[in-house]
């Protein structure tokens, strides 16, 4: 099997889903924790980094269940049900194992895993591969890119509301009033990408 | 189509039963620190079962830690110094911690795991600190929020505490879904009396323990509670002593009242005593009797705005007021603080003002 062009095709997609597709900012998932913690850029570092971790290795797993699972028995209107078991079971075990043998890990990202588990930026990325029919190689670029885009929207974020924390803002705007303000400006900026990809 | 349902149903439940197993066995090999050692002030080593943590550890080894919050990690009472074997400082105790603290090791106990040998350091003092059994013997109304609770000691049969130190009272689970949480009171009891313990308990709507204190609790009922902790304690010397404290913030002052009066304390001292409403005084005569017992005792109880109904020829306004224009020798004087956090730094503010100087001002926040 050559797999130039999967490879290739894979790295479009990757790119699309850090920018054009941008699983944040242009579809609005996984807008939770995207709010809530990221006051700091520590912290959403953190965050971020867990995400992308979860997102990709999930998109891969819940391929591979959803084709050779599913599809042989006819059940993919399960995947629902299925896609959210597998990332729950997932996130804990990876919580257990960093917990037990990387107290320095456990301390940088497992302490976020549980936040992200029902993510649904997470269920989302997995039920969009599944859409949009990739193969499994383009899954894993597809999984990585996403949780790329989202590391890149929460760092922004943070950082634009550490420089705002000394700053006066209308009372009323206070708080989540002003983020999701500065969300929109953001997904706006971000549609400036579309048209720079043509592919998927 | 039935066996397409009961063929779906059966890959769907078999997925999710080899998922749970896979996370048990982990959970059985990854989780299980198996035996870990406590090294205790270089003196003694203790073995537990590791995965835990530290606070709840500690408490099934009968050392009895500090917690208001039941491990929670939102009060910050459990902290211990854990100088080997605790991991990087996590993110959920660095804002309970100094500069101070972080550096000479201080953790928070409910939130450090056992995940093998620790060396830890418990200050002496807990090491007297015991679960005692005991029965509810008397509960009287002293105002319409406020009752005083009387609990006769089962097992152990005596209790030795300092006046001023506080216990933990466990409230068992009393409603479904409910959970057992322990709280912090301060013992008003007169201390000579070591075989039982007094409580004045304010209602907080709402509150589980007291809830359960008001509404289940029931004389005849037995309990549990850990203690005696705490250092608000009278000093040992002769400056003239300012006692503030309103509502259930009576209790430990009440408690070192007696104890002055046990010992033959000569010391002046004056116990600002505030209260919204004529009706929200209590104890009166109580504190009527100590100013004829002791030495040199004024009560001065002020309420801030006493009801259309209500006579009232004492102070008026609010209790830190009257202090501000009773007290005049306030450089001179220790101050012993005591009830909500609000009374407290108002009242801090105001013997600053007035010239008692800041490591003579002690208090006892109820939150
Ligand atoms: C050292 C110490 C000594 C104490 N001594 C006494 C005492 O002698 N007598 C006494 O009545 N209480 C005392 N308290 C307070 C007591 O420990 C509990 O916090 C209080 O009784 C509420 O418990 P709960 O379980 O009913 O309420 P929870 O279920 O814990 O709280 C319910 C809600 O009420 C709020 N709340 C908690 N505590 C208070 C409060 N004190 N006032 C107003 N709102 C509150 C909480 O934020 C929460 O939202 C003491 C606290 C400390 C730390
Ligand atoms: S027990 Fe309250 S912070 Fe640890």
């Amino acid at each position: 099997m050559n797999l130039g062009p999967e490879i290739s095709q894979a790295f479009i997609v990757c790119i699309s889903a850090v920018f054009t597709q941008n699983i944040l900012l242009a579809y609005f998932l996984g807008l939770c924790p995207f709010l809530g913690v990221s006051r700091e850029v520590k912290t959403a570092t953190g965050l971020g980094l867990a995400v992308i971790f979860v997102l990709t290795s999930t998109c891969m797993l819940n391929w591979l269940v959803y084709h050779y699972i599913l599809v042989l028995l006819g059940l993919e209107f399960f995947r629902f049900i299925l896609f959210i078991i597998i990332i729950a079971a997932f996130v804990q075990l990876v919580e257990m194992v960093l917990d037990r043998y990387s107290p320095f890990l456990y301390q940088k990202l497992g302490v976020f895993l549980p936040l992200i588990t029902v993510n649904c930026a997470i269920l989302g990325a997995s039920l969009f591969m599944v859409i949009r029919d990739y193969s499994f190689i383009v899954t894993i670029g597809y999984g990585f890119g996403s949780g790329l885009g989202w590391f890149l929207a929460i760092m922004a974020m943070a950082g634009i509301r550490q420089k705002l924390a000394n700053d006066r803002i209308p009372q009323g705007l206070q708080g989540p009033g002003i983020t999701l303000i500065i969300a929109g400006l953001m997904a706006l900026a971000f549609m400036g990408f579309s048209g720079v990809l043509q592919g998927r | 189509m039935v066996l397409d349902i009961l063929v779906a149903v059966a890959v769907v439940s078999s997925i999710g039963t080899v998922l749970a197993g896979l996370l048990c066995i982990c959970e059985h090999f990854l989780a299980n620190y198996g035996p870990c050692r406590i090294n205790i002030n270089e003196e003694r080593d203790i073995t537990v079962v590791g995965g835990g943590n530290l606070l709840s550890t500690l408490i099934s080894e009968k050392i009895f830690i500090p917690s208001a919050c039941g491990g929670r990690g939102t009060c910050g009472l459990c902290k211990l110094k854990v100088l080997e074997g605790a991991g990087p400082l996590l993110p959920t105790e660095e804002p309970y911690l100094s500069d101070e603290e972080t550096q000479s090791d201080v953790r928070l106990s409910c939130q450090v795991k056992v995940r093998g040998d620790l060396k830890i350091e418990i200050p002496p003092e807990l090491f007297a600190v015991r679960e005692y059994i005991c029965r509810c013997a008397s509960i009287i109304d002293l105002t319409h929020d406020i009752k005083q609770f009387r609990f006769e000691l089962v097992e152990p049969g005596q209790i030795d505490f300092v006046p001023g130190q506080y216990i933990q009272l466990l409230a068992p689970v009393y409603k479904k879904g409910g959970e057992e949480v322990y709280r912090a009171y301060s013992i008003s009891s007169d201390p000579s009396d070591t075989n039982s313990i007094e409580l004045i308990i304010r209602l907080v709507p709402g509150g589980i323990c007291t809830t359960y204190c008001f509404e289940c609790l029931k004389v005849g009922d037995q309990v549990k509670f850990n203690g005696p902790y705490g250092d608000f304690r009278l000093s040992d010397n002769d400056t003239p002593i300012v006692f503030v404290a309103g509502g259930s913030g009576m209790a430990p002052i009440k408690c070192m009242l007696h104890h002055m009066k046990n010992t033959g304390n000569k010391r002046k001292a004056t116990y600002h005593f505030g209260a919204n409403v004529v009706k929200e005084l209590f104890l009166i005569d109580l504190m009527s009797s100590f100013e004829s017992e002791l030495e040199d005792f004024t009560f001065v109880p002020v309420v801030a705005s006493p009801a259309a109904d209500e006579s009232w020829d004492g102070q008026t306004g609010l209790v830190t007021e009257a202090v501000q224009r009773n007290l005049k020798n306030a450089s001179e004087c220790e101050a012993y603080l005591c009830g909500s956090a609000g009374l407290i730094d108002a009242a801090i503010k105001v013997l600053m003002e007035l010239g008692t100087k800041e490591e003579a001002i002690f208090y006892d926040k109820f939150e």
